[in-house]
């Protein structure tokens, strides 16, 4: 197995998921379930990746809560998104340096 | 309309502009998780170069880290494939879901260019946007965000095993980090985003506990549940604007959005 053949073999399949939709789709879609559809996937997709993997993301469930107490917090109140991933990982950090010796 | 050219030009500015200061959180934010992806690339044998070459090629949080676990056990050429396939099927929802963002008019080159810059969290920003969305802002966005995704893991790669197991821990929550900065500010403006993002971490939450249903491996939970709940969202609370029920929405969010980047 050669590892710029596996590298290949993703970089294609990954660019033609993301090519194909944008550049053959001209029309506007009209259907009112499919655009609201399309409305929601993104947030549920997020959403979906980020709960519950985020609680097995690092060394301690209890420093994942801690981390993501934190983004809920400063998403709700719309901080930007670097502030709110680097202040959640400081929060881990400091987490972990207090219960884990 | 006489003034078109003109107006053009001072859009793709603006454009760019504004691609650029959206892409820069994005781009340290990516350097700080490709980072943890260079460490398992090189664990899996990757020298700097090729992990390098295959973050800019994919430019993919999760399928690059999903190929690493395969490449790790010598899996087929077939299953790579297949493991991108489903893992980043999301990526042809948003490319659906962008094609109806940009104007129809819009050429191939331009549509084959900024095909390659969908990622999670440039979409994000992407969707945000007032349409119709320009090629521009997108390679606006892409300039910093790129180099970003592509060095950190070569460093990663270099580096990661320098790094004490407490700072990897804790760069490995700034991928959800930044995920969680996307949905929870949209759930606060729209109830029924809200209400479908609610939904979907109690689905999410119950499809990785229950018996039998947690054996499916996680790239494909991830696509059911969006599929099924998006779809059951948008047929018992359709987001029914006016045809371009993004347009809308958007106009009325563009002032308060900018407002909200000047603050940060």
């Amino acid at each position: 197995m050669n590892i710029w053949i596996y590298i290949a073999v993703m970089a294609i399949v990954t660019y033609l998921i993301r090519m194909l939709p944008m550049t053959f789709l001209r029309k506007e879609i009209k259907n009112k379930t499919l655009r609201s559809f399309l409305a929601y996937v993104p947030y549920v997709t997020l959403t979906v990746m980020t709960f519950p993997a985020i609680l097995d993301a690092t060394r301690s469930i209890y420093s994942a809560l801690a981390g993501f107490a934190t983004a809920l917090i400063m998403s709700y109140f719309k901080k930007s998104m670097i502030l709110v991933a680097l202040v959640s990982c400081a929060v881990v950090f400091i987490t972990e340096l207090i219960i884990i010796h | 309309m006489d003034n078109t050219l003109n107006s053009d030009i001072f859009k793709k500015d603006n454009a760019f502009i504004a691609g650029l200061r959206d892409g820069l959180p994005i781009a340290l934010g990516y350097f700080a998780v490709s980072f943890s992806l260079g460490i398992q690339a090189k664990e899996v044998g990757m020298t700097a170069f090729q992990a390098a070459v295959m973050s800019f090629t994919n430019l993919t949080s999760a399928g690059e880290f999903g190929a690493l676990a395969i490449i790790g056990t010598g899996g087929s050429y077939f299953s790579i494939a297949l493991s991108q396939l489903i893992i980043n099927l999301r990526y042809c929802l948003m490319s659906f879901a962008l094609s109806q963002k940009i104007k129809p008019e819009t050429p191939t080159h331009h549509r084959l260019l900024m095909s390659y810059g969908i990622t999670d969290e440039i979409f994000g920003v992407s969707i945000g946007q007032k349409y119709p969305l320009s090629p521009f802002y997108t390679y606006g966005a892409l300039l910093l965000t790129v180099p970003g995704w592509t060095a950190g893991t070569a460093i990663g790669v270099l580096a990661g095993s320098i790094l004490p197991d407490s700072v990897t821990s804790a760069l490995n929550l700034a991928l959800y980090g930044m995920f969680t900065a996307v949905f929870i500010p949209k759930s606060r403006e729209d109830l029924r985003i809200c209400a479908a993002v609610i939904t979907s971490m109690i689905a999410s939450f119950a499809a990785t506990h229950l018996p039998y249903i947690k054996d499916v491996a996680g790239g494909t939970r991830i696509i059911i549940l969006t599929v099924l709940i998006s779809l059951i969202f948008a047929i018992i609370k359709p987001i029914d604007n006016e045809p371009a029920n993004e347009t809308d929405t958007d106009h009325t969010n563009a002032t308060e959005q900018n407002r909200q980047k000047e603050e940060i």
